[in-house]
């Protein structure tokens, strides 16, 4: 449940532990939606932090992937004012100069004159041009942090997105470092990564988890059993790029892992999740191939053939049997008092059970009988 | 991009705040028709655009874009249309080098946006690659730095109101574990824009199919749009046309 994960990150951390550390996971499929949740995690946060009803006093989001004004616009639509802004979120840049080319040739335009400063850092927008300098970075974000107003304990929480932009410029172990360090820095409350599960191999994203206590994993809603981007998968990808699961594994410090989950959508330019999951995608996910005649049973047809009475059964209730035998018609067959039931019915073999007046009583067998069972199959036939 | 009269199906798939293009095509159905047609469009709104050539020369384009009625020779006099004529470009031997030839490269285009933006009439800018492919090879298979480069583009889309179109060859990563290359595009694309044969095979009057994603980011207002979108195409000599499969007499 995305509030719950925002309540764990609000709360922050217990004496004597930890930061709370949330890993979100996304894909390819479903790209737009883990974006949506990494900004929904971090506009639910500021307004936490923004009413005062958090530990920490501000919120550090360090940007590689997106712009930060996609950040700043999107916590403006879900309520915070400018005044709020400016209080409670600084945005570590790492994306619009990652590298400082752009200062670089700044640099060699005006050589010496700083007339022209480029992109002057705007109230809460912090340029950062060394990604590759990961202890620089550190430093950078806990400066940052340190900065925000308020009383009491100078708490702040951080957002990675991403870490696998990171990645590109650092090493696992030196990105680990960092998260550790963060984890465990006296000021800092929470933390919370993006991390795109495709882009690595496998025991990276695993690596990242296990320094986290909390996990949400942004999944496709549909999972399609054959790949590949034929027409009739088109509707599947439709789906999954405005609708996903949002599965959260919540490590308790008992030791103890508590599973959630949550659909989430996109509305509009919004993101909402919805608690109730969704029943249809069994459907989807079942074993018949996709053919283009109908191999399933309806209801209809489903009580139809239970109506279904097999010719050499009884039909059980007294009267005599009616079996077409090939040499007359029925009705005549009626009239002639040799083909009628009770000499048929001496012919039975095995009588299920006998009373005084000879008469039979015949109990179908259930339908699903063991094979190789020792009863003779032809046992109920009546011929 | 804005919505230019194009009115076929490829211009309504598009729709309007796409900011980063992502073209993917393979041998069978190559995707060159596609830029061709982004450019001719960037050119006939009045806007301006910058070419990153490495796969044909500028004859070559020149050639192809005046049967389909737009002068290339006459908007790069203009200096409506700055051309890169990367096919002699040299990453170097040295990872420095790599590094450098692309922060060159970047400088020159983000002055050509700059001024653009800056200038009497301020007009949307589309810088169209083709191809990133080949900007692997001239990077001797530094994807990092590839990367880099296009991310340094990317991030100009944000800043400077500009448009990315960028070709890639799907079936070159298809068999590679990673994928590198392919999937970051994929990731920071808003559009893509992928050309395939026809399961069915050959065929002359179809010539494959399109499929476009729309990602729908956080920048579009519209709700409920539809986000995928597959039709067929055929090209000819002064265009492209787009239609549904079956709606061709």
């Amino acid at each position: 449940m995305a509030e719950a994960v925002v309540r764990c990150l609000r709360d922050g951390r217990l004496d004597g532990e930890h930061a709370p550390a949330l890993a979100v996971e996304g894909s390819l499929q479903c790209c737009p939606l883990a974006a949506g949740a990494m900004l929904h995690i971090a506009a639910a946060l500021a307004s936490q932090v923004a009413a005062g009803k958090a530990q920490a006093r501000g919120l550090v989001v360090v940007a590689f992937d997106r712009s930060p004004q996609v950040y700043l616009e999107f916590m403006r639509r879900r309520g915070l004012d400018a005044n709020a802004l400016d209080r409670c979120v600084r945005i570590l840049d790492c994306y619009s100069d990652p590298l400082g080319w752009k200062q670089k040739s700044q640099n060699q335009q005006h050589q010496g004159n700083s007339a022209k400063h480029f992109s002057t850092n705007k109230e809460n927008i912090t340029v950062y041009r060394s990604v590759k300098d990961v202890t620089k970075l550190m430093s950078s974000t806990t400066e940052l942090g340190g900065g925000f107003e308020g009383e009491g304990k100078k708490y702040f929480s951080v957002a990675v997105d991403s870490i696998s932009s990171m990645l590109r410029h650092a090493s696992v172990p030196s990105i680990s470092g960092l998260l550790s360090n963060l984890r465990s820095h006296e000021q800092v409350s929470s933390i919370f990564w993006m991390i795109h599960s495709d882009l690595h191999e496998p025991k990276v994203p695993r690596a990242f988890e296990c320094l986290s206590t909390m996990v949400a994993c942004v999944e496709p809603a549909l999972v399609d059993p054959i790949c590949g981007e034929s027409p009739g998968n088109m509707s599947i990808l439709e789906l999954n790029y405005s609708k996903a699961k949002f599965i959260v594994r919540l490590k308790r410090r008992n030791g103890r892992v508590k599973h959630l989950y949550e659909d989430l959508y996109i509305e509009g330019n919004d993101i909402k999740f919805d608690s109730a999951p969704s029943v249809s995608i069994e459907v989807n996910q079942s074993l018949v191939p996709k053919v283009q005649f109908n191999l399933e049973l309806s209801e209809k047809e489903r009580s139809d053939r239970a109506n279904v009475v097999l010719p050499f059964e009884h039909q059980g209730n007294g009267e005599p049997i009616r079996i077409y035998d090939g040499r007359r018609s029925l009705p005549e067959a009626q009239r002639d008092l040799s083909l009628t039931a009770p000499a048929l019915v001496d012919e039975i073999k095995a009588p299920k059970s006998g009373t005084a007046k000879g008469e039979i009583h015949y109990f179908r067998d259930s339908d699903d009988e063991q094979p190789d069972s020792d009863e003779d199959p032809d046992d109920d036939l009546d011929i | 991009m804005e919505e230019y009269g194009g009115g076929d199906l490829l211009s309504e798939a598009m729709g309007s705040a796409a900011r980063v293009v992502v073209v993917e095509d393979c041998v069978e159905a190559p995707g060159a028709f596609v830029l061709h047609l982004l450019l001719k469009r960037a050119l006939a709104s009045c806007g301006a655009a910058a070419f990153l050539a490495l796969a044909q020369p500028f004859s070559h384009y020149d050639r192809v874009l005046r049967k389909m009625g737009c002068n290339l020779s006459l908007h790069r006099r203009n200096e409506r249309l700055h051309f890169f004529e990367l096919l002699g470009f040299r990453g170097g031997a040295r990872e420095g080098t790599i590094a450098d030839s692309f922060v060159r490269l970047y400088n020159e285009i983000q002055r050509l946006v700059e001024a653009n933006r800056a200038g009497e009439n301020a007009s949307q800018f589309t810088v169209v690659i083709d191809d990133a492919s080949l900007l692997e090879v001239v990077a001797l298979g530094s994807v990092n730095d590839v990367l880099n480069f296009l991310h340094y583009c990317f991030a100009l889309t944000s800043e400077m109101n500009c448009t990315l179109v960028v070709l890639i060859h799907e079936d070159i990563y298809a068999d590679e574990e990673k994928m590198g290359l392919l999937l970051h595009l994929r990731y920071i694309a808003d559009l893509v824009i992928k050309a395939a044969p026809l399961s069915t095979g050959l065929a002359a009057d179809v010539h494959g199919q399109l499929s476009v994603v729309n990602k729908g980011t956080f920048r579009e207002q519209k709700a409920k749009a539809q986000k995928v979108w597959n039709f067929h195409f055929k090209v000819k000599e002064n265009g492209t046309d787009f239609f549904y499969p079956g709606t061709r007499h």
